[in-house]
């Protein structure tokens, strides 16, 4: 809803919060959905993304949220559909270009951006959507990269030793172990 | 057909030459930008034929003032001749060229694979661009595809040129040695943020800016100011919009109905006031190039005759922003010195 989406923009700070909270909470959640099966939690928790989303942001369901980096306001509701600011058309007052009755996304964009605490991520440059993902929850797949960012950050030790005994590692890989352990078959480090 | 539109000189030969150090097309534009001369690119009207002798035709009278043609894609979506058909031509026939790429009618499989054509039929500058939406061109029922934006596509290029791979990460032998170009709209909402959104377009890949019709000045001065604050005219180089126009009644309609075109009143008034407005649209044009020429950081200025083309090489000639530099070199002999192309040396300023 048109009302809704500019509510959520002016409120960008605390729907910030929200959202870091929230993210936060599915990472933490990551080993619980990897146990159940992303696969099996994927349509339900697409359902529900797709209800607040739509009401809250008008949701495309693009699959590859960026809402934190444009200021609150979804991009896909854009006639054009960009990813990276406003085109070159925007009316007088911000107007779309496109559907004159509707205010440029990119124009609520950067104001959200400006009430937001880490606003400046609205400089960052983002890749064009992978229109496969469409549909598919934006939720999950941040939960998934966001967890999976953390182990490899917790995996650099071995990555570097693998990549420092680039012999032993093609010719012995169990001296120089790059896949993911199962808890069974791993101590707790003494340290740890 | 006349005698300098016929193109049987010399045999054009396809090489591929790695451009001069500094550098990354070695396109003309380039070498005149880098060695810190004010340069001037003109817009082309492209023709609705088949016929070359009207590309030709209509690259005539920007040739001799421009040390680049822009051949607009299918801008305001009212199909015309291609863009890289366009180039093509013109590049054979001597000309510096600028290669726009909308992102409204093709995808990336497309844009990819028309840039690697372009950088083969020896186009070295391309101009990335959202484009405008279908709605306001002659077949609003087409389907918009925008799988790109302009930053998108401006990325991937680079990535092209300076990876050597396809989005894909598939590898390309040569990559395409581009000038790359993007759009800028200084005189449009939101303001605030506009310098801010050429600071995403330098990161995003652009060596060269091309702003839209300048006709605000002080508008335009308050977006320069902060661009050098942002220190972006040391790391890309900024071209001004300008052009003649025709009469009071043609600025109203082109503010109305053309997207992102902003004309003062005052600026109509002017026009509507004076017994010749043809003659007083050209006069403004001049010194708006002559003030805009004033401007730090500003490096050239791009001229948009839509339909006045006759008119583009009176006016850069009179506003003396080239400074008796002649661009024009071609293939065809009309001039006697070597101009252009080789006469420029770079002394590599902002940029790689």
């Amino acid at each position: 809803m048109y009302r809704v989406r500019l509510f959520a923009v002016r409120h960008s700070r605390a729907f910030e919060w929200l959202y870091a909270r929230l993210e936060s909470t599915m990472v933490a959640l990551d080993p619980l959905f990897a146990r159940i099966g992303y696969g099996r939690i994927e349509r339900p928790i697409a359902a529900i993304e797709r209800a607040t989303k739509g009401l809250l942001f008008d949701c495309k369901m693009c699959g590859q949220c960026v809402l934190s980096s444009t200021g609150m306001s979804c991009p896909m509701n854009c006639p054009k559909q960009l990813r990276n600011g406003p085109c070159g058309g925007v009316r007088p007052g911000g107007y779309c270009e496109v559907k004159p009755q509707m205010r440029c996304v990119w124009v609520l964009a950067w104001d959200g951006a400006a009430r937001m605490k880490d606003g400046s991520k609205v400089r960052d440059v983002q890749p064009p959507v992978d229109r496969r993902l469409e549909g598919s929850s934006s939720w999950l797949r941040v939960s998934r990269e966001k967890a999976a960012g953390l182990r490899e950050a917790r995996e650099a030790s071995r990555t570097t030793i693998a990549k420092a005994f680039p012999d032993a590692r093609a010719h012995e890989p169990a001296a120089a172990p790059l896949a993911t352990e199962p808890a069974a078959a791993i101590k707790p480090g003494r340290d740890q | 057909m006349n005698e300098d539109q016929q193109l049987k000189p010399e045999p054009w030969l396809p090489s591929y030459d790695d451009p001069p150090p500094g550098h990354v097309s070695g396109s003309r534009l380039e070498r005149v930008l880098r060695s810190g001369q004010f340069a001037v690119t003109a817009e082309l009207n492209p023709p609705d034929s088949a016929d070359p002798a009207d590309v030709f035709e209509a690259a005539r009278p920007l040739a001799e003032v421009a040390d680049a043609i822009n051949a607009t894609d299918a801008s305001g979506a009212n199909c015309h001749m291609s863009s890289i058909g366009i180039c093509s031509l013109l590049t054979r026939a001597g000309h510096g060229t600028i290669y726009q790429i909308s992102c409204r009618d093709r995808n990336r499989i497309a844009i990819q694979g028309d840039v690697l054509g372009a950088a083969a039929m020896g186009v070295r500058n391309v101009l990335c661009l959202t484009g405008d939406g279908v709605g306001v061109g002659d077949q609003p029922g087409a389907k918009p595809v925008f799988d790109l934006d302009s930053l998108s596509l401006l990325r991937t290029i680079r990535t092209m040129r300076d990876e050597g791979t396809f989005l894909s990460g598939r590898r390309i032998t040569r990559p395409p040695r581009m000038f790359l170009g993007a759009a800028e709209n200084p005189c449009v909402p939101p303001l605030d943020w506009r310098p801010e959104r050429l600071a995403k377009k330098v990161e995003a890949g652009a060596d060269f800016i091309q702003t839209n019709y300048i006709f605000d000045v002080p508008v335009f001065e308050r977006f320069m100011a902060r661009v050098r604050d942002l220190g972006l005219e040391r790391r890309v180089f900024i071209l001004a919009g300008v052009g003649p126009l025709a009469s009071a009644r043609a600025a109203r309609w082109m503010r109305s109905n053309v997207p992102g075109i902003h004309i003062p009143d005052a600026v109509i008034e002017r026009i509507e006031k004076s017994a010749k407005p043809a003659e007083e649209g050209k006069r403004l044009c001049i010194e708006l190039m002559q003030q805009i020429r004033e401007i730090p950081g500003v490096a050239g200025v791009h001229v948009m005759a839509y339909r006045r083309e006759h008119e583009v090489s009176e006016i850069v000639a009179e506003s003396g922003v080239l400074k008796g530099r002649v661009p024009e070199r071609r293939r065809t002999p009309v001039t006697k010195e070597p101009v252009g192309e080789n006469a420029v040396e770079p002394a590599g300023i902002p940029g790689k």
